[in-house]
């Protein structure tokens, strides 16, 4: 088990008070999984993903902990932190093309980010050009910056060198969201790749898109307004999903062969609640179509099938009564 | 008539600095938009479909070719046949917080229209048309009517710059990647309220990069690869038989909830997958690939 | 008679309908972490600006400044140009002692104030008028009349204002305080023009413009209304950081000799302490005195504006 997250808090400081972008989540990831965190914007599955390894400023954790590889990350402790980042844990953020230092080449970059982790250049530059060449890239791109690279050679080029001391668990942050659809699938597969290889561990991918998680994630968490809504393989979820919202969700997405003549698909009416002031029970009740009594206390995120976890009383009901 | 012809237009961006060379965003793309018809423009970062959407809006001009809208010519317009033309054609942007000006409320995007538009109509007709549009792309008056864009959703927002497009007797919307950054869960009523205005005699240009969502609501759609057309027609055609290997790549690297991209147990080929499909080296030439007719309507450009 | 969209029966039956029915906005009002663009509004701007010890400090400081060139020749015992007995010491009856002629010091530094605010005034006003101007017109324009400011601009830069005022001061034998303020104005524009063009270009890419010009909106109109309200807090910093340095630079060219004929200011007063050898003579009082308090006039503005900065860009902000 290389990622395990127990009723984990997180609060963002603000003049009107807090707000917890991840309100009381519990997850575990296993070695060799791919887990997408999935969920509108808004839902938290950012601020989850990288309070893993670095926390922002203005946040603070207020309950829960992490373990990586049987180990607690003291993730509110940033100075901590640095002995696990890169090493064990790294992460790709959102706007790669932007991570890339513009007045820096790339091998300067590389060498920057691996001596403060301890690793000299020169041990690991073998390694360094075999990698790329593995995405796709060949080893001149060492010697150039950042703006000469095209958007999709920027993001392998961040996917590399996130992942170039095996980390035990990446996360991804949204890779895929600002590429174009062949550049997608190119860096979707990379991840796979990456992680059939066993230079990572395990990772989780954070994107709004399920279509790309169907693809690339084994597992697949979703959370709707700071909390989990459900968790189960990829295959379950997007095949027979259980969660109003999942299913709702998936309902809305236009696949490639659909058309509006023949099927007219329907959003989900209203918005997310907000976070500054979310309400008592289960948080997607306003929205739901299966709301009832019951959903004015907030449902407890429990096993309803194997490997299958809802946090919802209806489907709850439900399975008990099968 | 069409409502809208796009002839031969071509647009080339001198790139300063040492290097000295020209871009060509555009070249020599032509096709037809016509009542009640929805048009998709689909194409990737670098295709150039932004940049014609506003050459149509007229917010950039073309380099060469013309755009006919009922039979004028619009590069030929002054400032009075402009606004005029703005009354017919209007544009909407990706970005719903970028579209407004976020030290005003939300509604001032109608006000701006009032002046030059609707300047002699009182008060209260003035307030009966806004609450008449707002109802037309089903957004409540008195959820959006005097906030801030702040306050509101990108999918209100949205909906708010459709209303203040069906204000003026706008015939024909350009929608540029409307849609792409809503959650998914508003993105499909968008939709359905495009085409519900289509049915009503509104023509789209309905730019995107998101082939799911070109299917969905166009009825042609014409593809857009490095500034040339690569392939058009009815969009269950160049959908359904895809002739195009550009067209063909596209679709198959859409991820799709029901179909993985391999059969399980394939081996991957990851070099394969981080080449560009139909990337062809070097400098483009400004002459566009020729474009045959393989079925009737549905149009081919040669591989280049 | 066109048949308005807006009349057409909108939606396709009982989907859209239901819909419509369901759309209830929850917690209208309150802006959740889905909205990534909060906008920073006035109360929220006087909240951090009355917590910032610098904008305070500054203020504070430069508050008391001003108070002494308004009362100050109300409370001064004498006036600028009285004479009396030479060289006296900071005492009782002259706070400030006296100079070589005999005027009090006290008085002249007060009168002086005056001067030096005008000036500072003056060419702030002149240089921000022009360089908003030309900036607003280059930054939205674009194009060959980019350029054309552009090559303005660069050879405004080049030209020395030290040498120019030279040679205007051999021509104009009297000259004023306005006269000085404009030249400042005429001379320090350059790098407003460019800070505000950079700006402006920034802000005419958003979307928001291109939806102005789609309503058929004048360009003037787009860039009063829409782009300059946007630009607000800069547009402060600039003007208050002028403020400082047209006092400085009308100091300077005072110090020189280069300054207004007549009157008194602070420059002028250490441009004659200069010339009396006041440094070598040990009348310390002479030079000091508007030396520090120009100095302090000066620091207070610009620790002020560093608070600006603060309150204006909440990225800036310590905690």
């Amino acid at each position: 088990m290389t990622v395990r997250v127990e009723n984990l808090k997180i609060a963002y400081r603000t003049l009107a008070g807090d707000v917890c972008p991840v309100d009381d989540v519990s997850f575990s990831v296993g070695d060799d999984e791919i887990m997408g965190l999935a969920g509108e914007s808004g839902c938290g599955k950012s601020t989850l993903g990288t309070s893993l390894i670095r926390l922002e400023t203005r946040m603070a954790v207020l309950g829960g902990k992490v373990e990586l590889d049987g180990v607690e990350l003291p993730i509110d402790d940033d100075r901590a932190m640095r002995r696990y980042r890169m090493k064990e844990i790294s992460l790709v953020p959102q706007y790669a093309m932007s991570a890339l230092n513009p007045t820096r080449k790339i091998r300067r970059l590389a060498a920057d980010l691996l001596r403060c982790h301890g690793v000299g250049y020169g041990e690991i530059a073998d390694e360094l050009r075999r990698r790329l060449d593995l995405v796709g890239l060949d080893a001149g791109v060492l010697d150039r910056y950042p703006f000469e690279l095209s958007g999709g050679m920027r993001q392998r080029v961040t996917l590399v060198l996130s992942t170039l001391l095996n980390p035990s668990l990446l996360i991804a942050d949204e890779v895929t969201s600002a590429l174009d659809v062949s550049t997608q699938r190119a860096v979707g597969e990379l991840m796979m790749e990456f992680r059939d290889r066993r230079f990572v561990k395990s990772m989780i991918a954070i994107t709004h898109d399920l279509s790309i998680l169907a693809q690339i994630a084994d597992s697949i968490l979703v959370m709707y307004a700071g909390r989990l809504a459900e968790k189960a393989g990829s295959d379950t979820i997007v095949n027979s999903p259980l969660h109003p919202y999942t299913q709702l969700l998936l309902a809305s997405l236009p696949a490639v062969g659909v058309r509006h003549d023949d099927t007219t698909l329907v959003g989900i009416p209203g918005r997310p609640p907000p976070l500054s002031n979310p309400p008592a029970g289960c948080r997607f009740a306003d929205r739901c179509p299966f709301a009832y009594a019951r959903c004015k206390e907030q449902p407890p995120f429990t096993e309803v099938r194997p490997g299958h976890q809802v946090a919802c009383w209806k489907v709850a009901e439900e399975v008990q009564a099968a | 008539m069409s409502t809208l012809q796009i002839e031969q237009v071509s647009k080339l961006y001198r790139t300063s600095g040492l290097a000295g060379g020209v871009t060509r965003a555009l070249r020599e793309v032509s096709f037809d938009i016509d009542q009640g018809e929805v048009v998709t423009l689909i194409g990737e970062s670098g295709s150039g479909k932004t940049t014609l959407g506003k050459i149509v809006l007229r917010l950039i001009t073309a380099s060469s070719g013309k755009v006919v809208f009922q039979g004028a010519d619009i590069a030929g317009f002054g400032r009075a046949e402009l606004r005029e033309y703005y009354r017919y054609v209007q544009g909407i942007f990706q970005d719903p917080f970028s579209s407004y000006n976020p030290i005003y409320k939300a509604d001032r995007v109608f006000e701006m229209l009032r002046d030059v538009y609707f300047p002699r109509v009182p008060q209260r007709a003035w307030e009966a048309k806004i609450d008449s549009a707002l109802e037309a792309v089903t957004l409540n008056p008195g959820d959006v009517r005097n906030r801030y864009p702040h306050q509101l959703s990108g999918g209100q927002l949205q909906r708010l710059l459709i209303a203040r497009a069906l204000l003026l007797d706008v015939k024909l919307l350009i929608a540029d990647e409307v849609i792409s950054m809503l959650d998914a869960s508003t993105r499909v009523d968008i939709l359905n309220l495009l085409v519900s205005l289509k049915r009503a005699g509104l023509a789209i240009l309905f730019i995107t990069h998101d082939l799911s969502l070109g299917n969905y609501v166009s009825d042609r759609t014409v593809i857009l690869r490095r500034g040339a057309i690569a392939e058009m027609g009815p969009t269950p055609a160049v959908f359904g038989n895809p002739q195009h290997s550009y067209t063909k790549a596209l679709l198959d690297a859409v991820p799709q909830l029901h179909k993985k991209w391999h059969s399980p147990g394939a081996v991957r080929d990851v070099s394969a997958a981080t080449r560009r499909p139909g990337r062809s080296v070097g400098p483009v030439a400004l002459a566009p690939p020729a474009l045959t007719e393989c079925e009737p309507g549905h149009l081919v450009a040669v591989e280049e | 008679m066109s048949d308005s969209l807006i009349d057409a029966p909108a939606g396709s039956g009982a989907e859209q309908s239901a819909v419509a029915a369901s759309l209830t906005p929850i917690g209208a009002g309150a802006a959740g972490l889905a909205s990534p663009h909060v906008v920073r509004r006035g109360g929220e701007f006087v909240h951090y600006a009355v917590r910032n010890p610098k904008l305070l400090f500054g203020l504070a400081l430069e508050a008391l400044f001003v108070l002494g060139a308004i009362i100050g020749p109300i409370i001064s015992p004498h006036n600028a140009t009285d004479l009396f007995r030479s060289y006296l010491h900071p005492s009782a009856q002259h706070w400030l002692g006296t100079n070589n002629i005999g005027n009090d010091l006290f008085a002249q530094l007060v009168y002086g104030l005056r001067d030096s605010y005008l000036v500072g005034a003056l060419g702030a006003l002149c240089a921000s008028a022009i360089g908003m101007a030309l900036g607003f017109i280059a930054g939205y324009r674009g194009g060959w009349l980019d350029e054309v400011l552009q090559m303005v601009t660069n050879i405004m830069v080049m030209i020395p204002s030290l040498v120019l005022l030279i040679v205007i001061g051999a021509y104009l034998t009297t000259r004023g305080v306005l006269f000085e303020g404009v030249f400042i104005g005429l001379t320090t524009w350059p790098w407003v023009a460019r800070a505000v063009r950079a700006q402006t270009f920034t802000l005419r890419s958003r979307d928001f413009v291109d939806l102005a010009r789609l309503s058929g909106k004048r360009p003037a109109a787009i860039v009063v209304r829409d782009i300059a309200p946007n630009m607000a807090s800069y547009l402060f910093l600039v003007v208050v950081l002028l403020f400082g340095s047209s006092m400085l630079l009308a100091a300077s060219y005072d110090f020189l000799g280069l300054g207004p004929t007549n009157g008194i200011s602070l420059g002028t007063m250490m441009n004659q302490a200069m010339l009396w050898s006041a440094l070598q003579l040990h009348t310390w009082w002479w030079f000091v005195a508007p030396g520090v308090v120009l100095t302090g006039m000066v620091v207070a503005l610009l620790i002020a504006n560093v608070g600006l900065d603060e309150v204006f860009n909440p990225k800036l902000r310590s905690q």
